[in-house]
């Protein structure tokens, strides 16, 4: 098992790994407190379009694809707010125009374009170091965001009206969570293409939501997940002929599946205990 | 007595459409009044609005005597307990987690508040459930839930409460032990308390005055009195005989 950390691509795609996995579990927390889990799919459909607008342009496509992700859960949580149209018919309009805008941009130029495959189905084999620096950046920026607002968003993601109430700056921060939110998506997409995305946001959150009741134990758990999630399936993708976005994808899934069965089990062995100890 | 809210002919625009207009009242020091109203009447409307939620269009509406617009200065002052509906029952939050959330105002930003906070335990003793602190706020019944808001809305030590739809989708003990904690709260702590609730009967017994509203004011003033106005009828379109079941006195018969 040792020798693939003497690769080079190998050391790249764990670190990345690391990265992407810590980030996208923090935000996963958020994501499934929130009920946004329709806006990451949304996003990185949307990031499509403007990932083909900079390959099309010469602009680095991570650049423009990062400026539609966040613009696009930005502008959603904007619409719905000013507006009486509720969030996910947005997204689902988002959803469908980011993607036909791409498709179009695609199909009207003639050439291949390597990196769109890559970036539509991930490698995480390919990522460079320009990528890492990326992510590193990303993760330092959400991160800081993130502990410094972490009570607001928390009282935000429980209760909004409260939390107005108190006077907090309520849009500002969630515009704040729902931009992270567009740069998780973005970065991610290298790892696990914008295909498969969405569940890199929802499914540690998810896990950890159904096994912890305390939101300390939750974010723990998510984290957990994420990378284990992240370097199972990047493991499994280097022993078998299985790409990598979708090796991790397929381990969150079933370690969801695991969760769904063990929530009731716990249930049990807990009243169980707590039957024991009243005795 | 000091009027701690005072509402002056107040109109309220949303979506271009009027959804409160002309509403007079006011709520004197240690008064228990309930905002009574059918369905879409415009009574959390009005209780936003008294939180600087809502803008009004037109009218006057002060707080402890500060107009709303200048509402932080008075905000700590001020405790909310929103519907019920507002939240996610199934959230990871312990008991005290969700008291603690009570203590976030503008000048917390960028600071700890802590669980353990003193004024979390207080507060929790208000409301009978410090033996709950530690329990995740999922696994209360529906009544604890409600006390361990009300509890959050209680932690800064407010002198005014506002409270929407407490009740709504309790059982009637539930109902009864709640209404008789806010009383004796009120009481003990000389609390002015604005209560919105579609339950007339059991509002009308609590409150020291009523203010029915559907869009426009009906009618403001004693229990009693408001239940036997044909003004009450009118705001809901339809008659009621509900002063036989009610005495002067504010119980019931």
């Amino acid at each position: 098992m040792i020798e693939i950390f003497e690769y080079g691509f190998m050391q790249r795609a764990l670190l990345a790994a690391l990265l992407v996995g810590t980030l996208c579990s923090t935000i996963s927390f958020f994501v499934v407190l929130k009920r946004l889990s329709f806006l990451g799919a949304g996003i990185s459909h949307t990031a499509l379009g403007g990932i083909a607008l900079g390959l099309i342009t010469g602009v680095d496509p991570i650049f423009s694809g990062s400026v539609f992700a966040v613009g696009t859960a930005m502008s959603t949580g904007y619409i719905s707010r000013i507006g009486k149209i509720s969030e996910d018919t947005i997204i689902g309009i988002y959803y469908a125009a980011g993607m036909a805008l791409g498709i179009a941009l695609i199909s009207s130029f003639k050439g291949y374009y390597p990196e769109l495959f890559a970036l539509l189905f991930g490698n995480i084999l390919s990522v460079t170091v320009h990528d890492l620096i990326f992510m590193a950046l990303a993760m330092v920026i959400i991160t800081v965001f993130v502990i410094i607002f972490f009570k607001e968003l928390l009282m935000i993601c429980f209760d909004e009206e409260m939390a107005e109430a108190g006077g907090l700056p309520v849009v500002v921060i969630y515009m704040g969570l729902l931009a992270a939110m567009g740069l998780t998506v973005m970065v991610s997409i290298q790892l696990v293409g914008v295909v498969l995305v969405a569940a890199l946001v929802v499914i540690p959150g998810a896990i950890a939501y159904r096994l912890s009741k305390n939101f300390r134990g939750m974010l723990f758990l998510s984290i957990v997940f994420g990378l284990a999630g992240s370097f199972g399936g990047l493991l499994i993708s280097y022993y078998y002929p299985v790409p990598p976005g979708a090796a991790i994808v397929l381990v969150l899934a079933v370690i969801f599946a695991l969760a769904m069965v063990a929530r009731p089990l716990i249930d049990k062995y807990q009243a169980k205990q707590t039957g024991v100890n009243n005795r | 007595m000091k009027e701690t809210i005072k509402v002056d002919q107040v109109q309220v625009v949303l979506g271009g459409k009027a959804v409160l207009e002309d509403i007079t009242f006011s709520v004197s020091s240690g008064e228990l009044t309930g905002i009574i109203g059918p369905n879409g009447a415009g009574k959390t409307t009005l209780l936003r609005t008294m939180l600087g939620l809502v803008p009004i269009r037109k009218g006057q509406l002060e707080v402890f005597g500060v107009p709303v617009s200048r509402l932080k200065l008075v905000r700590p002052r001020i405790g909310y307990m929103p519907q019920r509906k507002s939240f996610e029952r199934r959230f990871p939050l312990s008991a005290s987690d969700v008291v603690a959330g009570g203590l976030l105002t503008p000048e917390t930003l960028l600071r700890p508040v802590s669980a353990k906070n003193e004024k979390i335990k207080k507060a929790l003793q208000f409301v009978a459930m410090e033996r709950y602190h530690n329990q995740p706020f999922q696994d209360l019944s529906g009544g604890e839930q409600q006390r361990i808001l009300l509890a959050r809305s209680l932690v800064r030590q407010p002198e005014l409460l506002l409270l929407d739809e407490p009740n709504a989708g309790l059982d009637f003990p539930a109902q009864q032990s709640f209404t008789e904690l806010i009383q004796s709260l009120k009481r003990e702590r000389n609390l002015t308390v604005l209560l919105v609730s579609h339950d007339l009967m059991s509002i009308a017994s609590a409150a020291d005055k009523l203010v029915c509203i559907n869009r426009t004011m009906h009618i403001h003033g004693h229990p009693a009195d408001v239940l036997q106005s044909p003004s009450l009828d009118e705001a809901y379109r339809c008659q009621f005989d509900l002063i036989s079941t009610f005495d002067k006195g504010g119980s019931r018969s």
